[in-house]
């Protein structure tokens, strides 16, 4: 049972993680692609929390996210009486507070995987595109992102794989409570593992993931080298 | 005349006035994601220097009316008295200790594995390539049971020894990588001349491809050291106690709530285990994107 609580977590974890993640990602790069004043500024206070630790990231949020002291507080202060976020403590919303927190430590990264991918583009194509008379915004929908395919391939599986692995911020933000309603499949494992002693419940789960992850990386790889291949 | 001169003025102040507006569009939008960004990280520090009662009476937001020391005092050296008083000094020298042979080891092994795959070519290298670039994504938890048991039999489980091996083990696929895509572009023609000269293996390594290898070395050091010192899962498996990495000593401190939790004192020490890995992205942050990049696009 509570391995199915688990893998539904992940699901929901994973698609919205993956989902908000690209999309902060591409509308932050193409914005910073505007030749703007402190891009590089920016840059860095996107990026930063890339640098810190799952753990750091889950002891932050949990103190921000905490109903009786933070957000909640904060807002109530600042006139809204009837604000309410208690979301971390709460057992139908507590794996969004992680899908928050690790859209915090990772967008960052996915903006710049894209923003590397945009430099990359030969300013002629949008030139030309604009001759033909093409607004700014259709020419990133129809020509650019198309073109940023192997990106969006390469985020898309560090992002799952980043998923699958979580560990780390599901044990420093909520240790998979209240309850188990925020458990997931790596929290699971380690915790037959090493606090139960269920070896083999660990043992079955942890193949189950490695499978997973197999399933994800092998058409992957495949495809990558394929591609390699082809360009040599 | 006049007139068309007139329209078309005001049409290109419209144009203009258009496009002042998206300009002011685009960095108010920029300006909302940087404050979703830094809030955490300014509530983390303002949070440290407050007094208990301070945070109690005040919001997230609110700087404190007198800087204290004391959270970081704490978090740092501890109370004083010993029961449960677990405090990050000990830790952090854990953590230096694991981080620093860590990253030398595997970064040294994966320059030499690099070089082989490159340069060295034999039979099956892109089978053993390709099963280096798996072992990128391999999720930790599959090898976490049997990797205890091997930790066991070679009698440094629960040690600083034992997580060296480990995050040894487990870097080297990223630092073969790096190195392996480093090296790919350097011309065979060098090596061969060298090889005419009649230098060895290791002498081509360190007197050719080490003095040219500065820029991967940085990216392969930072992306090691980024990575170890913030490692929960392993810290957490293989160690416990004494031996355990900054990591998880934070996390044993945030969790051990004696009878009143003591905000500040946490985030004083989170700020502490995530202070190294914050200096090298902003002293060094270039290499540091570089090194996501190059893990990922090529992987």
């Amino acid at each position: 049972m509570r391995w199915y609580t688990a893998v539904e977590n992940l699901l929901i974890f994973t698609i919205l993680f993956v989902l908000i993640c690209i999309l902060i990602g591409i509308l932050l790069s193409i914005l910073l692609d505007q030749k703007i004043r402190a891009e590089g500024f920016l840059r860095t206070v996107y990026l930063y929390p890339m640098a810190l630790s799952f753990i750091v990231t889950g002891t932050a949020w949990k103190w921000v996210l905490n109903p009786t002291l933070g957000i909640q507080k904060l807002f109530r202060d600042w006139g809204f009486s009837e604000f309410t976020f208690d979301w971390l403590v709460n057992r139908d919303m507590s794996i969004y507070t992680i899908v928050i927190a690790a859209v915090w430590q990772s967008s960052g990264f996915v903006m710049a995987l894209f923003l590397a991918g945009l430099r990359s583009i030969d300013d002629e194509i949008i030139k030309a595109a604009k001759i033909d008379g093409a607004s700014l915004s259709s020419i990133y929908v129809t020509i650019i992102l198309p073109m940023m395919r192997p990106v969006f391939m390469s985020s898309i599986v560090i992002l799952l794989h980043i998923s699958i692995k979580s560990y780390d911020l599901v044990i420093a933000l909520t240790a998979g409570g209240p309850g188990t309603s925020s458990d997931m499949p790596a929290v699971f494992m380690t915790q037959m593992a090493f606090h139960r002693s269920e070896i083999g419940l660990a043992s079955s789960s942890a193949v189950m993931m490695f499978l997973t992850v197999l399933a994800i990386i092998v058409p992957y790889l495949y495809s990558e080298l394929r591609r390699q291949d082809a360009s040599r | 005349m006049p007139a068309v001169d007139l329209q078309m003025e005001a049409l290109e102040r419209s144009a203009s006035r258009r496009k002042t507006f998206y300009r002011w569009l685009l960095f108010l939008i920029l300006g909302v994601f940087a404050i979703y960004y830094l809030a955490p990280m300014y509530v983390m520090i303002v949070t440290s220097f407050k007094s208990m009662e301070e945070i109690r009476k005040g919001n997230l937001m609110m700087l404190p009316k007198e800087f204290l020391l004391d959270a970081w005092k704490i978090a740092w050296g501890g109370r004083g008295y010993d029961a449960g008083d677990v405090f990050l000094r000990p830790f952090f020298w854990n953590s230096t200790k694991m981080v620093v042979p860590a990253v030398v080891i595997s970064t040294f092994l994966g320059a030499i594995n690099g070089y082989i795959l490159t340069k060295w070519r034999f039979k099956g290298d892109n089978i053993i390539f390709l099963l280096f670039l798996f072992g990128c994504f391999i999720p930790y938890q599959a090898i976490l049971l049997p990797m205890a048991r091997t930790l066991g039999a070679l009698g440094i489980s629960n040690s600083i020894t034992g997580l060296v091996l480990v995050h040894s083990v487990y870097g080297l696929s990223f630092t073969t990588l790096f190195f392996r895509n480093y090296y790919v572009s350097i011309p065979d023609e060098m090596i061969k001349a060298a090889r005419i000269d009649g230098a060895g293996f290791f002498k081509i390594f360190f007197k050719v491809l080490l003095p040219i290898s500065a820029p991967i070395i940085v990216v392969t050091v930072i992306w090691q050291f980024t990575n170890i010192w913030n490692d929960f899962l392993f810290g957490s498996s293989f160690s416990f106690g004494e031996a355990a990495p900054i990591q998880v000593a934070l996390n044993n401190m945030v969790l051990t709530s004696t009878s009143v939790k003591q905000y500040n004192v946490d985030m004083a020490a989170a700020f502490i285990a995530g202070f190294p890995t914050l200096v090298v992205y902003i002293l060094a942050g270039k290499y540091f994107i570089r090194g996501l990049t190059a893990g990922s696009v090529k992987g």
